[in-house]
């Protein structure tokens, strides 16, 4: 996931890099069947699952959408979820810039060890990133005993879940960070504290109006991972209604107990955060793109 | 963490290389690298006999051939029409394209339980896609084609973004060349154009295959989770956690993270590949 998540997103947004050129050699119909048979497997695969979250959550009128989400479990996970997303997206955040400030500003040996360190959780299997958490915090775990002692819990409450939830997303804003600075280079700041410039005032004032949408887009990532999160989640949360219950749970406990208007109410919701992810990215996409036609000749693209 | 000093000092003048290497390895370390260790380190009090008979047993290997299975004839999916995609996407224009190159991510965006459950009802005997297969004689849901069909949507956009920047590098040029001199499109393809993408295809290839074998969310609902038959083994982890076998469990997560670990080698072999293949940056 990683390294296809960020490269060729950020640093080259694909289809606007280049004018699309139509003087291609291949016959017509050879053209048009690639074209139809590209859309029939992106409809089938993508459009139709899209169109039918928002079909089932609406089968039974508006009353019973709106019932579904305002049901107080619902509720409790709607904002569980955004205490999860809260707490992880702001901590990896911070990760991510200072990641990106010594990988990409610094020469330093190790570099592509900590890299790929870095992409560990991406490659990790959701469940394992859940199983993690119970052999350190479970009642068998390493601090189980200490924890019980002293009256903390960690697994199947919120600070399980939240740990959970850093982990899946800890590489998201690192990943679209560091490509990005190692492609500025570092004349800029160099420039600004030669001037006189402290290190803050250069990161703020230099620094962060360079990286900013390369930033908004790895929040966008790193968040739309942080509510959605299922597999992870579900290990460490105890499923505990109204209480532990994140919106992916509580869609999974209303389905399985065949209650598939409700199930699929939720799971709406959490397709618009899809669709507004979606729109982001597609933004700052044409503002990358933007930025960079009007930045004439200057590193046009990089790897 | 004495070797990651300093070795040259293009940045000189830039201040805070103590502080952010510092805090990244600190935060590293408690997020990943602890817990993670905890697990091989878990494994270390079972005895060899107990962890072997623990990831060989008849019910786990039945999991491993579906996971490893699925996710490969998926991945392989993928990168037929994941490579059609991106090319119709770099190369044709047509109606809706900005449309449709936002909707390729979707599978990342969109939440792994919701995937499940929307294609578990698309495609069950009486759902809009599985009604028509019903009446074929082809079930998916419930069955190891569901789990095919919920990996392919997974890995759906990891071969079109890994072709896509390749492909809008490629040097028109040559297929110019290639066909003035006569080479028909076939032949231009074939020579010409594949030989450059296929570091890309294999890359996506990897990166799906890697993201579908530890896939959860979205597999259970569609899978039916009958054991021996359509039981992944992420899930079977589960199963093992819940009947509180936490050396079992523990065992199987190993197994997986070995194999995780091998592919991501992998994946970044064929990344450096295909670098050197665009050539020249």
């Amino acid at each position: 996931m990683s390294a296809v998540l960020d490269k060729p997103t950020v640093v080259a947004p694909r289809s606007l890099a280049r004018a699309p050129q139509t003087n291609t050699f291949e016959p017509r119909w050879v053209r048009w069947t690639l074209i139809a048979i590209a859309l029939l497997f992106l409809t089938l695969f993508l459009f139709v699952p899209l169109v039918a979250v928002f079909t089932e959550a609406l089968k039974r009128g508006w009353g019973t959408y709106v019932e579904a989400i305002l049901d107080p479990d619902a509720i409790s996970a709607i904002k569980l979820t955004l205490i999860a997303a809260g707490i992880a997206v702001p901590l990896n955040l911070v990760f991510g810039v200072a990641a990106s400030w010594a990988i990409a500003k610094f020469d330093f040996r190790g570099k592509s060890i900590l890299l790929t360190l870095i992409d560990l959780p991406f490659s990790v299997s959701p469940v394992i990133a859940g199983l993690i958490y119970v052999l350190l915090f479970g009642a068998q775990g390493w601090f189980g005993e200490w924890l019980a002692e002293h009256d903390i819990k960690i697994l199947f409450a919120v600070p399980g879940i939240v740990l959970a939830t850093v982990f899946i997303t800890f590489p998201f804003v690192a990943r679209e960070l560091i490509p990005l600075m190692q492609q500025q280079g570092t004349e800029e700041e160099e420039a600004a504290l030669v001037l006189g410039a402290s290190g803050w005032q250069t990161f703020w004032r230099v620094t962060l109006p360079n990286i900013k949408w390369g930033l908004l887009y790895g929040v966008i990532l790193c968040n739309a991972r942080a509510m959605g999160e299922f597999g992870a989640v579900s290990v460490v949360s105890g499923h505990i209604r109204g209480e532990t219950n994140t919106m992916p749970l509580q869609v999974e406990i209303l389905y399985n107990e065949y209650n598939f208007t409700a199930a699929f109410a939720i799971a709406s919701l959490l397709a618009l955060l899809a669709l507004v992810t979606l729109a982001v990215k597609s933004f700052i996409e044409w503002r990358l793109h933007q930025s960079r036609s009007a930045d004439t000749g200057t590193t046009e693209r990089t790897q | 963490m004495s070797s990651l000093t300093q070795t040259r000092a293009p940045g000189r003048v830039i201040p805070g290389f103590g502080l952010s290497l510092g805090f990244t390895i600190f935060y590293l370390a408690l997020i990943v690298l602890i817990p993670l260790s905890a697990v091989f380190l878990n494994t270390f009090t079972m005895s060899w006999e107990a962890f072997w008979r623990a990831v060989t047993s008849e019910r786990v290997i039945a999991s491993y051939k579906l996971s490893f299975g699925a996710s490969l004839i998926a991945a392989s999916f993928n990168v037929v029409f994941g490579g059609i995609v991106a090319w119709v996407l770099v190369r044709y224009r047509f109606p809706g394209k900005r449309f449709v190159d936002a909707l390729v991510d979707l599978p990342f965006a969109l939440p792994t339980a919701v995937a499940g459950i929307t294609l578990t009802s698309l495609y069950s005997a009486n759902g809009w896609i599985g009604q028509y297969l019903d009446k074929l004689g082809i079930k998916v849901a419930f069955t190891p084609l569901g789990v095919v069909v919920a990996l392919t949507f997974i890995g759906l956009p990891f071969v079109v973004r890994t072709v896509q920047p390749v492909l809008e590098e490629a040097e028109r040029e040559l297929e110019e060349a290639a066909a003035s001199l006569g080479a028909s499109p076939l032949q231009t393809f074939i020579r010409v154009v594949l030989p450059g993408i296929v570091p890309a295809l294999l890359t996506g290839f990897a990166l799906a295959f890697a993201r579908a074998t530890g896939e959860y969310g979205s597999v259970i609902f569609i899978a039916g989770n009958l054991p021996m038959v359509s039981e992944i083994t992420p899930l079977f982890i589960i199963t093992k956690l819940e009947q509180y076998d936490y050396a079992g469990a523990t065992a199987i997560a190993v197994v997986m993270l070995i194999f995780s670990f091998i592919l991501l080698l992998t994946i970044n072999l064929l990344q450096a590949w295909t670098r050197k293949r665009a050539g020249k940056k």
